[in-house]
């Protein structure tokens, strides 16, 4: 039996498991993906300082970190169950049954859906499909294509696109059905874009700005928005314009564009169609947490965090006794808190054999200072209220600890 | 082959030092490179259709591209329902596009093709269905 499992060899994990080595606990990493990093690899972006953020060289720093402590790491493992046992957990994969002790889910984060006429068509994609391709294969996903939603992680990852060369027409929203939602709602997406505005140091800037934080003001900037949309690094984004189809037979070879009011309703008879040979769909990210349900792990349902995120505390332990989170499953947020989360994960585990150990006591509280200062200086934040909803899963989890003291 | 690689990259660098990894796919030989996923290699050599709908026989390719939707399902090594997303290549690699399934059932061509096929197909209003 081992001492730990950690599902997923992202930042957070990845983290984890190098607090556990430091710690000399028999630790195992396992994830899905044939390369270690998670969602890290693909990431590149320019800090407001001007530094990039080059996802595959952060994740080969991990790795090599968590090789220098003999940290065993298998890749091409995939978990289809959890089954709580004595002691411990039996761990199901497509290699056989895992025995652990402890368990540490750090499974991040997966992309909502958001579904449109013909988003079956080889060339759709979700964003984030296309960030893979792009920057960890450096695969060219299509000649010309036009981005379905507008947000946080598409505006980077377009900006990504860009940067390897390959076209995009412009951002749009989604059309507004019963999944899309909010996605299509020029006002709610207004309400998220003025968050994204220091992403880039400049262009972005003086995008943002226009739009400042008073809901007034925004409220102004949808009814008034450009017809030729605002440019960012020279591609249009369109709130007032929704991608309503996806065409072609066999592939995609257009999309079919209307005018929407400022509360996203179709203007009729505004239709026009664009040739683009891919669509990538950016609905936003969920916490992706479906194992830890499996054992029983109660839940929270937090907004602020992009959905239903595991009941845990601020040391990253849930109420099912050996099991921990970290990184996107516990919400959503930058890889650096991800990271940070992991290492605290690491270290809470690590204090369960070691009760009364001093210095181990000081590394848990200076690394819960590192989770908060790494998520007030982030420069990309998701969701609106991160702490707010961070306190929520705390007062859930006193709540399920008093109600079953 | 490899037409659709990007080469040069301007904070990642140039691509270089790859090793070349042949493959068949659907019978015919294809090179992708050491570290590529099955989908990433399929895609450099511009093949997007992964597979058919096992009903319909509509086209279909990569969508979540992380082993989430299990669109990119393939018979990689005789071994049907693999997602070409998570399965690292390997060389002469034996890849097949996923086929129409026989459907005692129902007849292919009643199933819808296009998404205007399926709206024609479902906006019958039936008697008694309380959508209509």
């Amino acid at each position: 039996m081992r001492d730990i499992v950690i599902i997923g060899a992202g930042p957070a994990g990845l983290s984890a498991a190098i607090a556990c080595r430091e710690w000399d606990l028999d630790t195992l990493v396992i994830d899905e993906f044939p390369k270690p990093g998670g969602r890290l690899v693909g990431q590149l972006h320019q800090e407001p300082d001007g530094e990039w953020w080059n996802g595959i060289k952060e994740t080969q720093k991990l790795v090599d970190k968590a090789e220098a402590f003999n940290t065993e790491i298998k890749c091409g493992v995939s978990v289809h169950h959890i089954e709580k046992v004595d002691n411990g957990f039996a761990v199901h994969t497509n290699q056989g049954v895992i025995d652990t002790e402890n368990l540490l889910v750090a499974s991040g984060a997966a992309e909502s859906p958001a579904p449109l006429p013909g988003w079956t068509l080889p060339g759709v994609m979700s964003i984030g499909a296309a960030q893979v391709m792009t920057n960890v294969h450096r695969v060219r996903v299509g000649n010309k294509g036009i981005v379905a939603g507008v947000n946080v992680l598409s505006a980077a990852i377009a900006r990504e696109l860009q940067l390897a060369g390959v076209e995009l027409h412009s951002m749009a929203l989604p059309a507004v059905n019963t999944v899309t939602k909010d996605a299509g709602n020029p006002k709610k997406v207004m309400d998220g874009l003025v968050r994204i505005a220091h992403l880039a140091p400049s262009a972005f800037l003086r995008f943002g700005s226009k739009f400042a934080k008073a809901a007034w003001i925004r409220n102004l900037a949808v009814n008034f928005y450009p017809k030729g949309g605002v440019k960012m690094w020279g591609m249009p984004i369109h709130i007032r314009k929704a991608i309503v189809s996806i065409n072609g037979t066999t592939q995609v070879e257009s999309v079919t564009v209307c005018k929407v009011t400022a509360d996203g309703e179709p203007v009729a008879g505004s239709e026009e169609t664009i040739e683009v040979d891919f669509v990538c769909i950016a609905g936003g990210l969920y916490p992706l947490a479906e194992l830890a349900a499996v054992i029983d792990c109660p839940f929270q349902y937090v907004e602020e965090l992009g959905g239903h995120v595991p009941v845990h505390n601020q040391q990253m332990e849930t109420p099912v006794e050996g099991l921990y989170v970290a990184g996107n499953i516990t919400g959503i947020e930058s890889s650096k808190v991800a990271g940070a989360q992991g290492t605290l994960a690491g270290l809470s585990i690590a204090k369960k054999n070691e009760k009364s150990n001093a210095e181990l006591d000081i590394k848990i509280a200076e690394a819960m200072k590192q989770v908060k200062t790494i998520r007030e200086t982030a420069s990309i934040q998701f969701h609106p209220g991160i702490n707010a909803g961070r306190k929520k899963v705390e007062k859930a989890y006193q709540a399920y600890e008093q109600a079953n003291a | 082959m490899n037409q659709n690689r990007i080469i040069d990259h301007p904070v990642l660098g140039h691509l270089e030092n790859k090793t070349p990894v042949t493959f068949t796919f659907d019978g015919k030989t294809y090179e992708g490179y050491e570290g590529d996923t099955v989908a990433s290699a399929l895609l450099a050599n511009g093949i997007r259709q992964l597979r058919v709908h096992e009903e319909s026989g509509s086209t279909r390719g990569i969508y979540c591209n992380i082993g989430h939707c299990f669109e990119c399902r393939m018979t990689i090594d005789q071994t049907p329902g693999v997602r070409a997303c998570l399965t690292e290549l390997t060389p002469e690699m034996v890849v097949e596009s996923g086929k129409v399934q026989p459907t005692p059932f129902s007849q292919p061509e009643d199933m819808p093709q296009t998404y205007a096929d399926f709206t024609e197909k479902h906006t019958d209003n039936k008697e008694g269905d309380p959508n209509a």
